[in-house]
């Protein structure tokens, strides 16, 4: 899932300041996950802003998925007059949110972070880079890209120590995760080999599936 | 002859070597560059010129370079992918050869965050491994990374880091032969403090052969005082300082005279050594004692091959 973090109170209210009213928008999939933008976050953060200024009407709103049409469909009847958007989304969702609402400012109350998993209460770690090559399946699982400083492809570097990474005591080597799953797994052999340059990806991404197309759709027979 | 270096020909005439390093300055004096390389110049066979080391900014590595060549040093040119991507090395690495650098370190280089810009962006477009294959193919097929000729020659001694301390410690070599067979001719290691350990590490070298196949260069960080020996061994990701060593500096009545003692007393270990061709000496702020050192190891005169 996308893992965000809600901005500090004091630049969300900088950001809303030229406005009265405000659409309040939750999202009930990742970033309610990861407790920044579900309904709860939804309910602390109208509060703190009305607490700080009484004369702000915040409305509240939670939906699905920011990042679907479907469901930003629902936030066309929420809108009113409101005269902003702000979005509990990560970057993805209050894009698509303000592609469709071209006359209104959406503006992001969150801080998107990376793709990731819950570690443990309180705590996500960074798993995917979204780098449009996977090599998982020779790394034991454990993605270099993502979870090395470096994106080292041929790790560990010289400043592993004692199992962490020389960024920091709390972030662990990837590459001896990786060193040592594969030992687990007997498939140290994908360590060898000869080092091949990655191919990165071209942004903004694009994926086309000409079979899922509408209208020119190609068939394949 | 892969670049008739003089470092190239003292290794590969079995001689042991001496390599400095030369860290540029914060600023844009030629005259830093010059005094540290006159201190050194009688010798080492090859300084290295760091390149925005610990991500601090500094003068450019080639630019020290040039500058030590001017007065009669041989470079050897750092290059780490933190800063430049694939397009930035190879034109880099063009424009080194045609000022005449002969040797080049590939390393990945400290982390932007240790730096003096802690939130650049890191490049990390290639890694030190694909690195030295890169250059190695610059070298022996004249060609760029994605196969498209280059016009001339790229004779490069290719050198990489290796560090015989960091983890997980039984993979370090099997990274080692890596960069063997990735092209690497010779290796800096990192600086050595705990001997046995790297004496361990070099049995598994020799048995792998990779002693055979490209040049070991031990590090050697002088200790000026106790005060570094502690930072060392506690602040210094991939350095292993033995705490034997730190309580030695702490009694010692003359820290520095201490320090170039241990530091000779881990030379003579390091020549006994099967294996390694030389040392490499990183007497960063502190390269006024390396001369002493070098005459102190019976290494004085440096050959002339």
């Amino acid at each position: 899932m996308i893992i965000a973090e809600q901005k500090t109170l004091a630049e969300i209210q900088d950001m809303v300041s030229p406005y009265h009213k405000i659409l309040l928008a939750g999202c009930g999939t990742c970033t309610a996950f990861c407790s920044a933008g579900g309904p709860e976050q939804v309910d602390q953060l109208a509060e703190a802003l009305v607490s700080q200024n009484k004369d702000m009407v915040v409305e509240k709103t939670v939906i699905p998925r920011q990042c679907a049409e479907k469901f930003i469909d629902r936030l066309e009847k929420k809108m009113g007059d409101n005269e902003v958007i702000l979005s509990m989304a990560c970057g993805n969702g209050v894009q698509a949110v303000a592609g469709r609402f071209p006359d209104k400012p959406v503006l992001p109350a969150l801080n998107t972070q990376f793709i990731g998993v819950e570690k443990e209460p309180g705590v996500w770690t960074e798993n995917c880079m979204a780098c449009g090559d996977c090599i998982l399946w020779r790394t034991g699982g454990i993605c270099p890209v993502a979870r090395c400083a470096k994106s080292l492809l041929n790790g560990a570097c010289g400043g592993a120590s004692e199992g962490h990474c020389e960024v920091s005591k709390d972030t662990p080597c990837a590459w001896q995760e990786i060193y040592h799953a594969l030992k687990r797994l007997n498939q140290l052999h994908y360590l060898k080999g000869k080092p091949q340059v990655k191919e990165w990806p071209i942004h903004p991404g694009k994926v086309v599936r000409e079979d899922l197309r509408e209208g020119e759709a190609t068939t394949g027979d | 002859m892969k670049s008739g270096s003089n470092l190239e020909r003292i290794l590969e005439s079995g001689q042991f070597a001496v390599t400095g390093e030369c860290g540029p300055p914060k600023g844009s004096s030629p005259k830093v560059v010059q005094k540290k390389g006159e201190l050194l110049k009688s010798c080492c066979d090859a300084l290295n010129v760091t390149d925005n080391q610990t991500a601090i900014v500094r003068m450019s590595s080639l630019s020290g370079c040039v500058i030590l060549q001017g007065i009669g040093l041989e470079p050897v040119l750092q290059m780490v992918v933190r800063d430049r991507n694939r397009l930035a090395l190879q034109s880099d690495i063009l424009g080194a050869v045609a000022l005449g650098v002969g040797n080049i370190l590939c390393l990945s280089g400290d982390h932007q965050k240790f730096g003096n810009h802690p939130t650049a962006k890191g490049v990390y477009d290639i890694d030190s491994m694909q690195f030295i294959r890169m250059v190695k193919t610059m070298r022996d097929e004249h060609k760029f990374i994605n196969g498209e000729e280059i016009s001339g020659d790229v004779p490069l001694y290719i050198g990489a880091a290796a560090n015989p301390f960091a983890d997980p410690f039984e993979f370090r070599v099997t990274r080692l032969a890596k960069k063997a067979n990735a092209g690497a001719d010779f290796i800096q290691t990192q600086g050595i403090f705990d001997v046995a350990r790297f004496a361990e590490w070099m049995k598994m070298v020799r048995d792998r052969g990779l002693h055979e196949k490209t040049h070991i260069l031990a590090g050697l960080i002088p200790i000026k005082s106790v005060g570094m020996a502690r930072y060392m061994r506690n602040n210094v990701s991939g350095l292993s300082v033995p705490k034997e060593l730190v309580d030695r500096m702490a009694d010692a009545k003359d820290a520095k005279e201490e320090g170039v003692k241990i530091c000779l007393e881990t030379i003579e270990e390091l020549k006994d050594i099967e294996g390694v061709h030389g040392i490499h000496i990183m007497a960063v702020a502190w390269e006024d004692i390396v001369p002493r050192i070098v005459e102190e190891a019976g290494l004085m005169p440096r050959p002339v091959v």
